[in-house]
């Protein structure tokens, strides 16, 4: 299982501030299809990134349950 | 690279920014106050709220100044992000750079806060007086 850290509008849409992905997701793009699937409003958004402890990660970079993984929806500070 | 990051829910006072960079051999303190506007696309803003993904906020901040250290030649460089409910003319952002010359100064201060608007996970929610939006959550 991963649990990951939502803010901004992605917690709005996800309803809480933590997500537990209990689905075999290896990789980053796979993470962001689960998460699209299950929530169809996040494909709404002009982007949605993920990081991996604290950093932001490419598609291809890999997963593990003992990774801090966040999504990072269009960030608006400043 | 002389410099610090700050994420904090208190009140911003760019005095205190202005104070924290200023040395005997700066030539000019160059220094950018973000403010809350009262309207968006002319629609009343009531208040404002940031939330920041906070250890990485202050990672995406510490790239920025490292890359604009490596640009020009800075003396001392502020970093200020308020998180939190804000009203209207209250201070979200506050960045404060010190050079020997001013030119630098203006072009630092610059790519600070425009680079910070587009990677440091910081996030805004305007609040009218009927409803709110995460400001460029969608098209």
């Amino acid at each position: 299982m991963i649990a990951i850290k939502l803010f901004g509008v992605m917690r709005d849409i996800v309803g809480k501030p933590m997500l537990d992905i209990d689905e075999q997701v290896t990789t980053v793009a796979a993470l962001k299809e689960v998460v699209e699937q299950k929530y169809p409003k996040a494909k709404a958004l002009n982007s949605l990134l993920v990081a991996v402890n604290s950093e932001y990660a490419a598609d291809e970079q890999t997963i593990t349950a003992t990774d801090e993984v966040a999504l990072i929806p269009p960030v608006s500070g400043g | 690279m002389d410099y610090s990051i700050q994420i904090t829910e208190k009140p911003l006072v760019p005095e205190v920014a202005i104070q924290a960079v200023s040395t005997p051999n700066a030539g000019a303190v160059n220094v950018f106050v973000g403010t809350v506007r009262n309207a968006t696309s002319g629609k009343k803003v009531v208040q404002l709220e940031f939330e920041a993904y906070e250890p990485m906020a202050t990672k995406e901040l510490v790239k920025i100044v490292e890359q604009a250290f490596r640009q020009w030649p800075l003396q001392k460089v502020v970093v200020c992000h308020r998180t939190g409910v804000l009203a209207i003319g209250e201070v979200p952002v506050v960045i404060a750079v010190a050079t020997a010359h001013r030119k630098a100064g203006f072009q630092a201060c610059e790519f600070i806060i425009d680079t910070l608007k587009q990677t440091v996970p910081i996030w805004k929610k305007e609040k009218y007086e009927d409803g709110e939006v995460w400001v460029a959550a969608h098209p």
